[in-house]
């Protein structure tokens, strides 16, 4: 006899779900991506994908465990997507290899696969390959805008595999809005002359901001379908706002606006797709509230002070490492408990 | 105020966190009237079906048993009796499959019916002349239990309650289980006897209030119970329709919902002036103090997706779930899965265990394939849901890990396990199971080590008895020795004469055997002759005595 316990309800929603409807959020703003900046993006979300799914189902093997449920589960999808995203666009192969090598080896399955990771997948593997290779890492395209012209599918391939053309290639790079703020400002340029580049837009970078909005778009999407909670993002988004407010009213011509922040770099992505990693993330509602706007400080504070040009991955590793810590604190108060016992 | 039954003034309801909004599935059985169940073949009625001390058979095997009559006993307060449902043979007492989620077995008193449903002459009590321990004594003796599902003693729960100032007194009609409309049947067909139940409740407690709590997906049970309260012009007491969210019906959340009050953690609503009772319950108090009989019946939902023709039913005790199946036309589905108790907090029972007083519902569902469970992802929507306030998925890693102290800290106890989190829970956990595993693991270590604390006190008590009477031995000794020593180390202060007590004896008992030997008996007047042959007799013996060598 089979054995049954209650509570005896058909569930009304599944992890698999979730995940899927992770995928299907991001669809917009990938193929956004794509209009400003060309069919590279695309090419690398396919290729991470496909590693992606051979290196789980490869782990799986050795782990002597079912592939069925957990290859359909979608996370290395989200894991693999959300790597892609984060990179530069043509990027070689051996550094997409090397990213979700990481992801889905050192970032999950050594932990024990889904559910036991401290750490988001993801940002392990970009992490490791902006470190490891930081020519390549920084090496970022234009918007079509800009130069009149975006690689098609099939240099994109070839860029893939490393046999693209030097001299198209040098044409079409160019620093990203957050780098051009970063080695303006350490030329003491003030932000109205670092705004006469072409690079700017509205209130972010060319293309770029537009882009964000689709993640905004897609995110509304997760809150509405009751993937994620609104916690982590406001919190997030709220604390980034606040801080760059503050120091942009101190000095607005030597800092950036906080509009210029939320709308550039992975900050609406992260925001949306990455901090609300529910495995890596805070789960009690309090800490979630800590776990957002901890990071959205630490977006500000890498950004503005720190090495690197954006902070979302670095932001949210530390935060995944101050989970445990986040969840202990904020345990809510139990039925009972009254706030005023304890005298 | 002189009218408090129907209040115009808005009621002021409170939130308890989480809870779900289920689809309820009411109209399956709610929309046909109760009716009168049929006499199964055999009444199987478990000994106890309450919570506390068991019961012993009142009866024998053979007996000829009356409708009313006493089956079923214990003298320990925290108890009820049982009563036989219908006329009829007792023709077993034995353990019988009972309703129990491990599908144990227990023993059971089988009654074979007549047929006749002959019952005692019921002598309604005088209730004027009963003191408050008269009726809490009448209560006990009609067998009366919460029949919500906790199926605690009532007696006993309004003895220990009375003892307080009661402020507010709970009537729970809130039924918020899906497919569960016992209650609802109960309010619709006698909400006169719920009433009456209530005036007799707030004799023995005399509550400053009374709130009868209805979810408001009873509109029929709403408008019925207020008619009756209306005629029944009970003061200070008012009917307050809920919102209906699962578990409103929970005490400590039906008594938040009403009051804004939460009961401390391993606390009881008395303590904060609060008891609750439910609607069965007060009707089941009317039945006794209004009519003189027992609790032998009770209304039973039985419905499902595997039944074709739900419906409630006034079912004797004792009937077997398979019985109640067929008052409801049998099985519609291949595969049945039978379920005392709601799709949230019932659990599988088998179909030839008997209904006891906790049976308010027979869900039939259909044996579905369950989804395949996946690992935690931490989402957290357990927490969310989570009308205690936990955090299930803490409990469920700590559970899953052994760490049950660390479980513990994070308030396990609290859980009232209504499947809310395993109900949302995407991975498909099974984590009431896990908790109710949990809290049965940590009981028994507590029990054990409460065992081994006490064999090891007592063996420390052991031991140090021991040692005890070996020091008080040293000591007396100790003692003996410079007495002793005294005596020897000043000789000149006592007399020569005074020897050592062994010498003493050693001498005492020389100078006995001298005269034993010296002194033969009876010797005083003799003859010449006698003398001689005495004296030849002695010579012989002292020859043998010394031996050849002398």
């Amino acid at each position: 006899m089979s054995h049954l316990y209650s509570p005896f309800v058909t569930p009304s929603s599944s992890t698999n779900r979730m995940m899927l409807n992770v995928v299907i959020a991001l669809i917009p703003g990938t193929l956004a991506y794509a209009w400003y900046f060309g069919p590279g993006v695309l090419v690398n979300v396919v290729f991470a994908s496909a590693l992606a799914l051979a290196l789980e189902a490869a782990v799986l093997l050795l782990r002597q465990r079912p592939l069925k449920p957990y290859l359909g589960d979608f996370s290395a999808l989200v894991t693999a997507w959300l790597f892609a995203l984060s990179i530069p666009m043509h990027s070689p192969w051996w550094l997409i290899a090397t990213g979700i090598g990481f992801a889905m080896i050192a970032g999950k399955h050594l932990y024990g696969g889904l559910g036991f990771n401290p750490f988001n997948p993801a940002m392990i593997g970009f992490v490791v390959v902006l470190i490891a290779f930081p020519k390549e890492m920084t090496t970022w395209f234009a918007p079509a805008e800009l130069t009149g012209q975006t690689l098609g599918l099939a240099d994109s391939l070839r860029y893939l595999f490393g046999l693209g053309d030097n001299a198209q290639w040098d044409a079409l790079t160019s620093a990203t809005p957050l780098d051009h703020y970063r080695t303006s400002l350490g030329m003491d340029l003030t932000i109205s002359e670092i705004r006469q580049s072409p690079l700017f837009g509205d209130f972010g970078g060319v293309g770029w901001e537009w882009i964000a909005n689709w993640w905004f778009i897609g995110g509304v999407f997760l809150l509405l379908t009751g993937t994620i909670r609104w916690h982590i993002p406001v919190a997030m988004i709220g604390s980034l706002l606040a801080i760059a407010t503050l120091f942009w009213l101190i000095d607005p011509d030597g800092t950036a606006s906080p509009t210029f922040h939320l709308f550039s770099g992975g900050m609406m992505l992260g925001a949306f797709f990455i901090a609300t990693d529910p495995v890596t993330a805070a789960t009690t509602p309090r800490g979630r509230l800590v776990y957002g706007a901890l990071i959205g400080l630490l977006v500000y504070i890498i950004r503005s002070w720190g090495s690197f040009p954006d902070g979302v991955a670095f932001a949210v590793l530390l935060a995944n490492m101050a989970t445990p810590l986040i969840d202990y604190y904020t345990q809510p108060r139990v039925y009972g408990e009254l706030p005023e016992e304890e005298d | 105020m002189p009218d408090g039954s129907r209040s115009t003034l808005p009621f002021h309801l409170h939130r308890f966190h989480g809870g779900l909004h289920l689809e309820d599935h009411k109209q399956e059985s709610a929309t046909r009237p109760l009716q009168t169940a049929s006499l199964p073949g055999q009444l199987i009625l478990r000994l106890k079906q309450h919570i506390g001390e068991p019961n012993e058979p009142r009866v024998a095997v053979g007996d000829r048993v009356l409708r009313g009559q006493k089956i079923a006993d214990t003298p320990e307060r925290v108890a009820a009796p049982l009563h036989a449902p219908s006329s009829g043979t007792v023709v077993a007492i034995e353990d019988r499959p009972v309703a129990h989620p491990s599908g144990k077995s227990d023993r059971c008193i089988v009654i074979e019916p007549d047929g006749l449903d002959e019952a005692i002459a019921f002598e309604p009590p005088d209730l004027e002349r009963c003191s408050r321990e008269d009726l809490l004594r009448l209560i006990r003796e009609a067998g009366i239990v919460g029949l919500g599902g906790a199926v605690f003693p009532t007696a006993a729960k309004a003895e220990t309650a009375a003892a307080h100032p009661i402020q507010t007194l709970i009537i729970n009609g809130a039924e918020c289980e899906p497919w569960i409309t016992c209650d609802d049947l109960l309010m619709r067909s006698r909400p006169e006897a719920v009433i009456a139940g209530i005036r007799h409740l707030q004799r023995i407690l005399e509550p400053a209030q009374t709130l009868i709590g209805i979810e408001d997906n009873k509109p029929e049970a709403i408008a019925a119970m207020q008619q009756a309260l209306d005629e029944a012009a009970l003061t200070d007491t008012r009917l307050v329709p809920i919102p209906t969210v699962y578990p409103s019906g929970g005490e400590k959340q039906l008594i938040k919902i009403l009051t804004g009050h939460e009961v401390k953690s391993r606390h009881l609503a008395f303590e904060i002036g609060l008891l609750c009772q439910n609607v069965g319950t007060c009707a089941a108090i009317s039945d006794a103090l209004d009519r003189g009989q027992p609790l032998t019946h009770r209304i039973v939902t039985v419905t499902g997706t595997g039944v074709r023709e739900p419906g409630n039913w006034v079912v004797p005790l004792g009937t077997p779930f398979e019985h109640l199946v067929e008052l409801a036309g049998g099985f519609s589905v291949e595969r049945p899965e039978p379920i005392m108790g709601g799709p949230m907090m019932g659990f599988e029972v088998r179909l030839d265990a008997g209904l006891v007083k906790a049976g308010n519902c027979l869900l039939i569902l259909n044996r579905d394939h369950r989804p395949e469970e996946h690992e935690c992802v931490r989402c957290g929507r357990c927490t969310d849901v989570c009308p205690a306030q936990l955090l299930p998925q803490q409990l469920y890693w700590y559970g899953r890990a052994r760490q049950f102290d660390k479980a513990e800290e994070y308030h396990l106890f609290d859980c009232i396990e209504c499947g809310c989190c395993a109900a949302v829970c995407p991975s498909h956990l099974p984590l009431v199971q896990l908790y109710r595993y949990a809290k049965s693991e940590i009981r028994e270590q507590q029990r054990k080590s409460w065992k081994s604390d006490r064999a090891r006190k007592r063996h420390e008590f052991r031991e140090a008895r021991i040692a005890r009477q070996k020091a008080e031995e040293e000591e007396r000794r100790r003692k003996k020795r410079e007495a002793l020593a005294k005596k020897k180390s000043t000789p000149a202060a006592r007399p020569e004469t005074e020897l050592d007590p062994v010498q003493a004896a050693l001498e005492r008992v020389k100078a006995r055997k001298a005269a034993q030997q010296v002194a033969p008996k009876n010797t005083d007047n003799l003859t010449p002759a006698q003398r001689r042959q005495i004296e030849e007799a002695e010579a012989r013996r002292r020859k043998l005595k010394q031996g050849p060598d002398s």
